[in-house]
């Protein structure tokens, strides 16, 4: 036993987690993911309590993650699509949220294409908030999905310690909270982080957030244990950043040929949803390397954890994650704002 | 602090436990019986039971997820895996634990089993009971090593979790709050 405890009611980023708060959840995960196997697929930990799904922003693997994750614990669900809502932004998600939570809610889970939106939801109500992914800044459960997925296919789910491991994020970098989720989460648990992309998806000012940054695929691919090929995020991506989705194939694209010069284990990931035949190969991404299925039921047990947590912390708890500015984000983050 | 039971007492202790079960799987079919322990010391307590009837199926259970205070649980609760790698459907199962207080860890327990499975029968098999007086629900148990009504805190240590084997009774003052007994 130890007297570890949890320290957050919310969980708005992986930056405010300690690698031992990131261990304790994804061991907590470990503990779930069984749920999902046996003969009743539910646990009654989150019985009477009501998860509030507050999706400002298009998604359907996160929210349906959310749902079920809730679900699996026995938690009520409401789900919010707040799509096209353009007023006063700032006020809107504050006044939706208290409406929401004067209902009786104890857990809010937040989409927005705003960073740091789910920081001002936490300062504004009394419930727990988890970020699902605000703007371009963070998505720390799909962080921790990626984690859990690298600790099982590579044998670390006894310590979910990644020392010696080098993970290669490929892509759109500038656009993606998941790469800053990530690069955050391996560097805390050890891992030797690769950020790979074009100058114009990888601004140099990642470097600061030391991490290796190369613009080379083919160079890094023969060191890597896991390659993460990101999503290019069309709808995000303001000018055309690379020449054509040709010349980006040639340069980035996870083809089997390129495949074939990694490491015979190596693990390709991707957070979805896939442009299949642009950053990923459909042979690549149907092959025995790729572990994305397993990164989107990973990703249930990590949110039944997530939210577990957060419901659990003991009161008096400091929050730890008090709502403080969004920090040190590179170039670009808030560019969709308009 | 005082010794219940001594290293020399724990494992005759068991041994009798295990002899229990050796004559109950008499009636059926080894294969029809599992020993399912509830974490942490009743893992360890099956482990030898197991061991010594010669029953292969072997389960530890953990009971966070259905913890009846949950809501208001003044420490972290810890979740950590269920290892149930057989089918309970038609088994008989003896289920096992350290310490019987109040009776809602078994309670816990029996909830969990049933969402794993249909099991023909759940015996209860227990370390140290605290008798009648200490509980909360209408449950007991089927076989006791020792049993200890008296005032304080129970703790179990057994090999190899802890150093040595003992059963001791501690001031109820130390009572640490969360975990149900």
């Amino acid at each position: 036993m130890t007297d570890y405890a949890w320290p957050h009611r919310h969980l708005l980023t992986l930056e405010a987690l300690s690698a031992e708060d990131l261990r304790f959840a994804l061991q907590t995960a470990r503990g779930l993911e069984a749920v999902s196997t046996r003969s009743i697929k539910k646990a009654p930990a989150l019985r009477g309590r009501v998860v509030a799904n507050l999706f400002f922003e298009d998604s359907t693997r996160t929210s349906m993650s959310f749902q079920l994750a809730a679900q699996r614990l026995s938690a009520d669900v409401l789900s919010f699509s707040g799509k096209g809502s353009s007023v006063s932004k700032g006020e809107t998600l504050v006044d939706t949220a208290r409406t929401i939570e004067a209902m009786g809610v104890d857990v809010m889970v937040c989409r927005h294409h705003h960073a740091g939106a789910a920081h001002k939801l936490a300062a504004a109500v009394d419930c727990c908030v988890i970020n699902a992914g605000d703007g371009q800044h963070e998505h720390p459960t799909q962080g921790l999905l990626d984690l859990y997925t690298i600790a099982k296919r590579l044998g670390r789910l006894e310590t979910f310690d990644l020392t010696g491991l080098t993970v290669a994020i490929v892509g759109d970098i500038a656009h993606s909270r998941v790469a800053r989720s990530d690069l955050i989460g391996l560097q805390k648990l050890g891992a030797h982080v690769i950020l790979v992309g074009p100058t114009t998806l990888l601004p140099a000012a990642f470097r600061d957030l030391g991490c290796e940054i190369a613009h080379d695929l083919d160079a890094v691919l023969p060191r890597v244990d896991v390659i993460n090929m990101l999503r290019v995020q069309f709808e995000r991506i303001a000018s055309l950043a690379f020449p054509s989705t040709r010349e980006y194939t040639a340069f980035y694209g996870l083809t089997p040929a390129r495949l074939a010069r990694c490491k015979p284990d190596v693990v390709v990931m991707h957070p979805g949803p896939m442009n299949r035949g642009l950053e990923i190969d459909a042979a690549v991404a149907d092959g025995p390397h790729s572990a994305i299925l397993q990164q989107v039921s990973h990703g249930l047990a990590v949110r039944m954890a997530v939210l577990f947590l957060v419901t659990t912390t003991p009161p008096g708890t400091p929050s730890g994650t008090a709502p403080e500015s969004v920090s040190g984000a590179p170039s670009g983050r808030v560019s969709a704002e308009s | 602090m005082r010794t219940l039971a001594d290293a020399s007492e724990v494992q005759p202790t068991i041994d009798r436990l295990a002899g229990w079960v050796t004559s109950l799987i008499q009636d059926r079919s080894a294969s029809d019986w599992a020993v399912v322990g509830i974490r942490s010391r009743g893992e360890v307590i099956a482990q030898r039971v197991a061991r010594a009837a010669g029953l292969a199926q072997i389960g530890v259970l953990d009971i966070t997820l259905y913890r009846d205070d949950l809501a208001d649980a003044a420490s972290q609760p810890t979740v950590r895996t269920t290892e149930i790698d057989f089918p309970l459907d038609g088994l008989d199962v003896v289920l096992i634990d350290d310490v019987l207080m109040t009776g809602r860890s078994v309670r816990a327990a029996l909830d969990s089993l049933m969402d794993l499975g249909r099991p023909r029968r759940v015996w209860l098999a227990v370390l140290v009971d605290r008798g009648p007086d200490a509980r909360e629900l209408p449950i007991a148990a089927d076989f006791a090593g020792l049993v200890h009504p008296g005032p304080g805190r129970v703790a179990v240590r057994l090999t190899p979790t802890d150093p040595h084997d003992a059963v001791l009774v501690e001031p109820d003052d130390a009572d640490a709050p969360g975990a149900p007994a």
